[in-house]
């Protein structure tokens, strides 16, 4: 089942002379399970596409298709109500409120979502508890180191049954250990039937991921996808040319 | 780095006999380094004959064991405590490819770069999923899958940091010689 679904999708920001064209003509899909990474250089368009996959901007052309439903179809109101269902997201900045606790930033969208207060802090706790950070929930963002925030929007992102997961650059701030329990935890969620789009310029982080595509100049320029597991376990791997 | 040094190190825990070798070694490295057990005993007779090695009876059902000489013991201090040289690295080639690239006139080099990294990501990709798989307390494994990981990042950086010299060149435009 398809969760994310962009045909042929453009945006220029701009108009005349000043016009730049941050993506051009993306056509891509994510399955449920199924996780991707997208890499390229600064500039190649990865936040822009990552943008209009959550629905926070528009395309200039194209459609882009969130759980069988078409973005552009939606009024403002369902549009809202769809991303806070379905639509986990890590900003590349994080975007957590300054005035509430790291506890009260994760539960908000589920209190939004018409869930209890109560229930909705122990969902909070629970996610915070997955990322390693419990012990923090009562604090507030501006109180915590960059690796600690980070955690905190992921566990906001990770709350509930969103069923696509849109993520950029969630480890930029993780040490190593920290770093791949974050995209354990996104592997394990696309497992379990969520979808997922990673954006990061790491090649060791976007390894997680089932395929890796290539952005340059907003075009999709190259692909990669692991290799099928052969019948008696994985190949066998000398780690490169040889 | 040697077959030689690790049969070395196993046998500084306790002596052993050629089978046993294959199978500690095959825990230890995961399936990272594939060695098939008549290396083991060419290399077995070759330590022997170097002094590093020397019969120590059999367990019984006539397997011949071996135990470390003091000399052998001395080879594997040596090794710990010297860094392992970076030479005969694979992306010399690599190196070598894209250097004659930048000089023959008409090649996309950003394209070869493109198809390099491509390759590079599948190997990292191939290589994290054989990760997920191992058990947290393989520790062994790990680091050597790690060790795989890591050069490989190594390389997808190279890589990246040749297209943005390629890019920033006045020589070059989008990627060919001008
Ligand atoms: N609001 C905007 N107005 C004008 N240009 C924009 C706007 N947002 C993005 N762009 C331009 O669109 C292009 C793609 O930007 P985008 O943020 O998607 O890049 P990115 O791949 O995420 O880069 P980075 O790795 O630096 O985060 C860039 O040239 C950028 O300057
Ligand atoms: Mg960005």
């Amino acid at each position: 089942m398809t969760l994310l679904e962009l045909r042929q999708v453009t945006r220029v920001h701009g108009t005349g002379a000043a016009a730049v064209t941050a993506l051009d003509g993306v056509t891509l899909t994510v399955a449920a399970g199924e996780l991707v990474a997208v890499m390229g250089p600064s500039g190649s368009g990865k936040s822009t596409l990552l943008n209009l996959a959550g629905g926070l901007d528009q395309p200039t052309a194209g459609t882009v298709v969130v759980d069988g439903q078409a973005l552009g179809e939606l009024s403002s109101r369902r549009l809202a109500g769809l991303r806070r269902r379905s639509i986990g997201y890590v900003f590349q900045d994080l975007n957590l409120l300054p005035a509430l606790t790291a506890a009260e930033n994760v539960a908000l969208p589920r209190e939004l979502d018409g869930i209890s207060a109560r229930t909705a802090h122990g969902e909070a706790i629970a996610a915070l508890e997955r990322f390693g950070v419990a012990d923090i929930a009562d604090r507030f963002p501006d109180d915590l180191s960059g690796g600690q925030q980070q955690r905190v929007a992921i566990a906001r992102a990770f709350i509930g049954p969103r069923r696509l997961l849109l993520a950029d650059e969630p480890t930029g701030a993780l040490d190593t250990t920290t770093g791949e329990a974050v995209l354990r935890l996104l592997r394990e969620q696309c497992e379990s039937g969520a979808g997922g789009v990673l954006v990061t310029h790491e090649a060791r982080h976007a390894a997680w991921a089932d395929r890796v595509v290539f952005l340059r100049d907003g075009r999709i320029v190259d692909e990669s996808r692991a290799s099928e597991a052969t019948a008696n376990g994985d190949p066998m791997l000398s780690g490169g040319r040889s | 780095m040697s077959v030689k040094l690790g049969l070395l190190a196993l046998l500084d825990e306790q002596p052993m006999y050629g089978y046993q070798l294959h199978t500690t070694f095959k825990e230890r490295t995961g399936d990272t380094w594939p060695l098939n057990i008549g290396q083991i005993y060419t290399t077995l007779a070759r330590l022997e004959r170097d002094g590093l090695v020397e019969p120590a009876g059999d367990d019984g059902d006539g397997h011949a064991i071996y135990a470390l000489t003091d000399s052998g013991r001395d080879e594997l201090r040596r090794w710990f405590a010297t860094p392992v040289a970076r030479a005969d690295r694979p992306r010399d080639e690599l190196a070598i490819k894209l250097a004659v690239a930048l000089t023959v006139s008409g090649v996309d080099v950003r394209e070869v770069l493109q198809t390099q990294r491509t390759a590079t990501l599948r190997d990292l990709q191939d290589l994290t999923r054989q990760k997920r798989e191992v058990a947290p307390d393989d520790l062994a494994w790990l680091l050597a899958l790690d060790s795989l990981i890591f050069q490989a990042e190594a390389e997808a950086r190279w890589l990246d940091s040749c297209e943005e010299r390629l890019l920033g060149s006045p020589a070059y435009r989008n990627g060919v010689a001008r």
